[in-house]
């Protein structure tokens, strides 16, 4: 499960947003849900998830939960970070 | 150019802090919807400082809080709190205060690319808008700095950005960051440069071996404030205390009302009395009589029916009620019947700052007439110069604003005469003067009392020697031919 956490149609929230659609090419993309968070719209999402930045996509698997920060603009970095086996070359 | 340019500064709406003697430092409070960024080395009493701002809003003037926090969790803050007195998650679980959780989350992250801080400013609001507040803290900035500290142009930019949007709401905002040194760079990464409206500064510094720590208003945009550092302490059950010093303004009222000194003749030879809300100094070598002189006041106004009190640093209770009794006084009765309170301690039991407000406690306490401390001399022992004389301020102040009367003893190092340091002090601090003298005649040694000052009142000028027996202190004739009696113990005059 991949969540990204947004700020309304900030610049860096848009581009966070493209390049997450990015992401999902590399990937098996039916076994992974991506859901997208206005931290505008829905603050108490933002307090339970304790969201400082945005944009920020999270992670949450057996291990660790990883987090990465910004607008996620180095696709085979926001993989390799996450641990998820690129399905193709990014 | 920010929104509050066109600010009157004149008519800038002041947020009480609860800190009393800080709101006076700073005109009455902060002001409204403007940032304060409150500076301080670890330990010296920030997260205290901002949660009582915090606190005091919430009990005293109804205005709610919100508390972000970017080191420790919620929950170690209420209970480290709960020292002071303050119910964090009472209030909380009333809807009167609302906790952002900024706390280092137990996860890897990474930084790729720009981001912005919108995820904060969503959530600070969003709990703004649930505890309808009107205080926003952050604790610390530092963290926050530390958090993010590849990227300190984001930071800055965000954080200028954060403190815009809230102060735009009206809300009065108080951000903690972290010094280095006590002396020096404001604060870690400058954040004040950028923030700020406001910059306070907390110092706890080491001194002679005491700590010492202070509060300093260093900046105010477009409003007076105090200046200097003004000493003040932490106390359970309250939190920040501060001294007032350079705030205090001559405005306590004189009355010319008079009260007995205990002893007939000295009354006379005041004129009448001490002034009820005024103070005196007895100054004397060691065994001219000056316990006695205390003793003599604390009895005079319980037997007109008023209350004392008297702090003592030099004799135990036991030594005070036996010295008294000798002298025909009986303390332990009028203590019983609760018109008389001792209080003994060893100067170095506590700091200056802390016998400071623990006299006032107690005498908010107790409500005596009249107060008696001795000595001085022992209390000054414990204290560098400075902290000293802004002990001296502090206390004659207060003495006066209460209209209680009050009576120090200052002991003088040499025998016969001389100035001992609080008497220089507290000389011009106080408004009368009794001095105790060894006096030489022939072959014999005498006691000689001289009323030196007396502040908008006739006085005796004259030398009387007195003795000592155990129904107390009798004055004798004036001396005829006395020495000098403020030469120290190695001038001779002819």
């Amino acid at each position: 499960m991949l969540r990204l956490y947004i700020a309304g149609n900030s610049s860096s929230s848009r581009r966070a947003e493209q390049n997450v659609m990015h992401l999902r090419k590399f990937m098996n993309a039916g076994a992974w849900k991506i859901e997208i968070i206005d931290v505008l719209a829905r603050p108490e999402l933002a307090e339970q998830a304790g969201i400082l930045a945005t944009p920020t996509l999270t992670y949450e698997n057996q291990g660790r939960p990883r987090r990465v920060v910004g607008d996620l603009s180095d696709t085979r970095r926001v993989l390799e970070f996450l641990g998820i086996e690129a399905d193709g070359d990014a | 150019m920010t929104p509050d340019d066109n600010d009157n500064p004149d008519i800038l709406e002041r947020v009480k802090t609860g800190v009393n003697a800080f709101d006076e430092l700073v005109m009455g409070g902060l002001p409204r919807a403007r940032t304060t960024v409150v500076g301080g080395s670890p330990g010296s009493g920030k997260t205290v400082f901002a949660t009582q701002f915090l606190a005091h809003g919430i009990t005293m003037y109804g205005e709610n809080g919100v508390l972000v926090t970017f080191e420790e969790p919620p929950r170690d803050i209420e209970a480290n709190m709960r020292s002071f007195g303050w119910d964090l998650a009472g209030w909380r679980r009333e809807g009167r205060l609302a906790f952002v959780d900024a706390s280092p989350p137990a996860n890897d992250e990474l930084v790729i690319g720009d981001f912005d801080l919108s995820g904060l400013l969503a959530r600070i609001q969003h709990s703004v808008k649930a505890v309808n507040a009107r205080r926003v803290v952050l604790d610390s900035l530092t963290q926050l700095f530390d958090h993010f500290i590849a990227d300190p142009k984001i930071l800055r930019r965000e954080l200028f950005h954060i403190s815009n949007a809230l102060k735009q709401s009206g809300l009065t905002v108080l951000m903690t960051a972290e010094r280095n040194n006590e002396y020096g760079e404001i604060t870690r990464h400058r954040l004040e440069e950028f923030v700020a409206d406001n910059v306070v500064i907390l110092r706890n510094v080491l001194h002679r071996e005491k700590r010492r720590r202070t509060i300093e208003v260093l900046k105010m945009r477009g409003s007076h404030h105090a200046e200097g550092e003004a000493p003040f302490t932490l106390l359970a059950s309250h939190g920040v205390v501060a001294v007032p010093l350079s705030s205090l303004r001559l405005e306590q009222q004189s009355s010319m009302v008079r009260v007995t000194s205990g002893n007939p003749a000295i009354d006379e030879m005041c004129g009448g009395g001490f002034f009820r809300d005024s103070v005196t100094l007895v100054s004397g070598a060691t065994g001219t009589g000056k316990t006695l002189l205390v003793t003599n006041f604390l009895a005079g106004g319980v037997a007109a029916g008023e209350k004392a009190i008297l702090f003592g640093y030099e004799e135990s209770k036991g030594q005070l009620y036996r010295n008294a009794s000798g002298w025909g006084v009986d303390f332990a009765r009028m203590e019983a019947e609760g018109r008389l309170k001792v209080i003994c301690l060893y100067p170095e039991a506590q700091s200056l700052p802390d016998h400071l407000v623990m006299v006032q406690s107690l005498v908010d306490e107790f409500q005596p007439n009249r107060i008696a401390v001795d000595s001085l001399s022992a209390l000054e022992r414990i204290a560098p110069d400075t902290g000293f004389r802004e002990f001296l301020i502090s206390l004659t102040s207060f003495i006066k604003k209460r209209e209680i009367a009050g009576l120090c003893t200052a002991t003088s190092k040499s025998l016969i005469g001389g100035e001992s340091a609080s008497e220089q002090h507290i000389s011009t601090l106080t408004d009368s003067i009794v001095l105790l003298r060894y006096i030489q005649e022939g072959e014999t040694m005498h006691r000689g009392l001289m009323v030196l000052k007396m502040r908008g009142s006739e006085h005796a000028k004259e030398i009387r020697r007195f003795s000592i027996d155990g129904s107390g202190m009798h004055l004798g004739e004036p001396f005829k031919d006395a020495p000098n009696v403020f030469a120290g113990a190695g001038a001779e005059y002819s």
